[in-house]
């Protein structure tokens, strides 16, 4: 077997997922497989109730799979316990939710130090500089110690790409991170989001209903009926 | 700090209101736990101590003949107590007693009814005939005067110590004279001291004389109707009296078998006033249960967060737990501070009490346990009202809450 640096950051194979119940039961995953590498960036498209979101929470390990395999860093997670699951997200996985989920109590620093106080990796002295260094480089940096609550939309979706980025994960999943913002903070946190991920090598999975955006990932893999197409 | 703690540090915050309408719950809870215990077992420990000083610990009463009649009262089966009720050689009964290791001191008491008449009024009573200094080694007596001079009463063969309730009801005081009357011999009596036990019902009946006077003037020479007994550790009473008994043969009691019925209301009142306090603390505990529940529904999305970022359902339950025991802690702390005040200026609230005790101001007892009691009462309710909300947290799906289907 090859070192687990040479695996793709995520592969499944075969995902089927079903939701609701009885006569309310939808297939919303018909057999996926998708592969991701590392350092590159993938768009997922398609119309809304495709099942975009539901294989980008597949691939995150936030919801067990029906059938079929999942893979982070060459390690099969598809029929992992919860505890190795919830490991796998704090070490290998970032996300970018469309709406932030920034806790609001905290400032933007602790909101960034949070996955790496899991970790537990730093001392609490190098997770305040990492954080404020992540902060830095999404252009926030007289903004650190204000609460998430009194930041702006724009801000708060760079600090949750900050935060995506803190235990640099070996693949971020971003759904819709761009969907609530404005045209420039969408430029700006796409751009970033892309910039830090290739500049470290991690795999950036998102889903976008933005044309611009989906054209300048390195592939855009559209999807219908729980399917991509091509 | 663990992270889970910063996370519910910061997550108490977001309703504020209700957890600090919840902490002064668990504050007065506490509080008045303390202060209701200090006051019921205040009074307890009064009359324990008042017992205790007053009839001692033991009581030798009867000698026990061996017979095959089974009705014999508190006697080991197969023996019952002696016809003529009394002590057989009291003296040599009391100087065995004394070699048993716990007992501190033995005085032979000679008691009957009697009639008392001062010049203008009668009352019945009963008279104790002790030997001053063995009195004064099993009660405190010493301590009990209030008025008169028992070194007045040492040197008066025909002194008298009065219960303050009788000498004021035949309006007597020290220096006074009255009459006794027992069977047809009617003699006069010079009151030395005038005692107040804080029992009104020895206070009101219980005369105390010179031995020998007593046994002259019921003509039982040599005669003792018990024999008292103090111990150094008084909570040995029960064991001690077993054993004293199966070795002398003689019926003994002790304080606890004595006192059973007033200690039993002791008890009772005890812990009814704990439950009817605990109903606060149960109530702040709803309060818990009502806040985190509402802060899990409000914070789903938080969870989600932070399960995505790896934080496991334990952690997530440890944050909700977390909370909880936060507003325990400093609940219980300020509550002992309040328990601790309150009982400090209930026992200096001036009411006086002429009943069972008399007592001029709230007695209260201050004891450690009234403080773990209450605090292990908050303890169990703000555990059980915060588990539940814990555990439904932890048990939310993050994959359900951002897809917006969690239950």
């Amino acid at each position: 077997m090859p070192p687990v640096s040479d695996q793709p950051a995520l592969r499944c194979d075969q995902l089927h997922r079903y939701l609701g119940a009885d006569e309310g039961r939808v297939h919303v995953l018909r057999g996926v497989d998708f592969t991701a590498e590392r350092g590159r960036v993938y768009a997922i498209v398609g119309p809304s109730g495709c099942g975009k979101s539901t294989l980008l929470y597949q691939l995150g390990l936030l919801d067990r799979p029906d059938d079929g395999r999942i893979w982070i860093a060459g390690e099969l997670m598809s029929g992992a316990d919860d505890g190795l699951r919830t490991a796998a997200r704090c070490r290998h996985v970032g996300f970018v939710f469309q709406f932030h989920f920034l806790l609001l109590e905290f400032t933007a620093l602790e909101n960034v130090m949070l996955p790496m106080r899991k970790l537990g990796r730093l001392d609490p002295a190098a997770m305040a500089d990492r954080a404020a260094s992540l902060l830095a480089a999404v252009g926030l940096v007289g903004k650190t110690g204000r609460a998430a609550a009194h930041l702006s939309g724009g801000e708060q979706q760079r600090v949750a790409v900050a935060r995506a980025l803190a235990n640099e994960p070996t693949v971020i999943l971003a759904d819709e991170p761009t969907g609530n913002l404005d045209a420039a903070n969408s430029e700006l946190v796409f751009g970033l989001l892309t910039d830090l991920a290739r500049q470290n090598g991690q795999a950036v999975v998102l889903v976008t209903h933005n044309p611009e955006i989906a054209a300048r990932c390195d592939e855009v893999r559209p999807m219908r009926d729980g399917q991509f197409i091509r | 700090m663990p992270p889970n703690l910063r996370i519910a540090l910061r997550f108490l915050t977001a309703r504020k209101r209700s957890m600090l309408m919840s902490l002064a719950g668990i504050v007065f809870g506490v509080g008045f736990f303390i202060v209701t215990q200090a006051q019921t077992s205040g009074f307890e420990d009064f009359f324990i101590h008042t017992i205790l000083g007053t009839n001692g610990a033991l009581r030798v009463e009867y000698h026990i003949q061996t017979s095959a009649e089974p009705d014999a009262p508190a006697a080991p089966p197969g023996t019952r107590v002696s016809s003529d009720g009394s002590i057989q050689d009291p003296a040599r009964v009391a100087a065995a007693v004394r070699q048993f290791d716990n007992v501190s001191g033995v005085a032979l008491v000679l008691q009957s009814e009697v009639d008392i008449v001062s010049s203008a009024f009668a009352a019945p009573a009963r008279i104790y005939g002790v030997n001053l200094d063995d009195q004064l080694a099993v009660s405190d007596l010493g301590r009990q005067i209030i008025r008169g001079d028992l070194a007045d009463y040492r040197r008066a063969p025909n002194g008298a110590l009065l219960g303050s309730t009788l000498a004021e009801w035949l309006h007597l005081g020290v220096g006074d004279t009255f009459t006794i009357e027992a069977g047809d011999q009617t003699r006069r009596y010079r009151i030395s001291a005038i005692y107040e036990t804080g029992i009104r019902d020895i206070d009101k009946e219980r005369v105390y004389l010179h031995l020998d006077e007593a046994r002259s003037l019921l003509q039982r020479p040599g005669a003792a109707s018990y024999i008292q007994v103090s111990l150094f550790d008084p909570d040995r009473a029960p064991e001690d009296a077993r054993r004293i008994q199966t070795v002398i043969q003689h019926t003994v009691s002790s304080w606890q078998q004595r006192e059973k019925s007033w200690l039993e209301v002791f008890r009772a009142l005890r812990v009814s006033s704990a439950i009817t306090v605990s109903t606060i603390i149960l109530v702040a505990g709803l309060g818990i249960f009502n806040t985190l529940a509402l802060l899990v529904m409000e914070k789903t999305k938080d969870i989600a967060i932070l399960r995505s970022m790896g934080y496991t359902r334990h952690d997530i339950a440890r944050i909700f737990l977390w909370q909880g025991l936060l507003v325990l802690v400093l609940g219980a702390v300020l509550g002992c501070l309040l328990g601790a005040a309150g009982t400090w200026g209930v026992s200096r609230l001036p009411i006086r009490i002429r009943g069972i005790f008399s007592t001029d101001s709230f007695v209260v007892s201050w004891s450690v346990w009234h403080y773990v009691e209450a605090v292990v009462t908050a303890s169990v309710v703000v555990v059980i009202a915060s588990l539940v909300p814990a555990r439904r947290a932890a048990r939310l799906e993050p994959g359900d809450i951002v897809r917006g289907t969690a239950q």
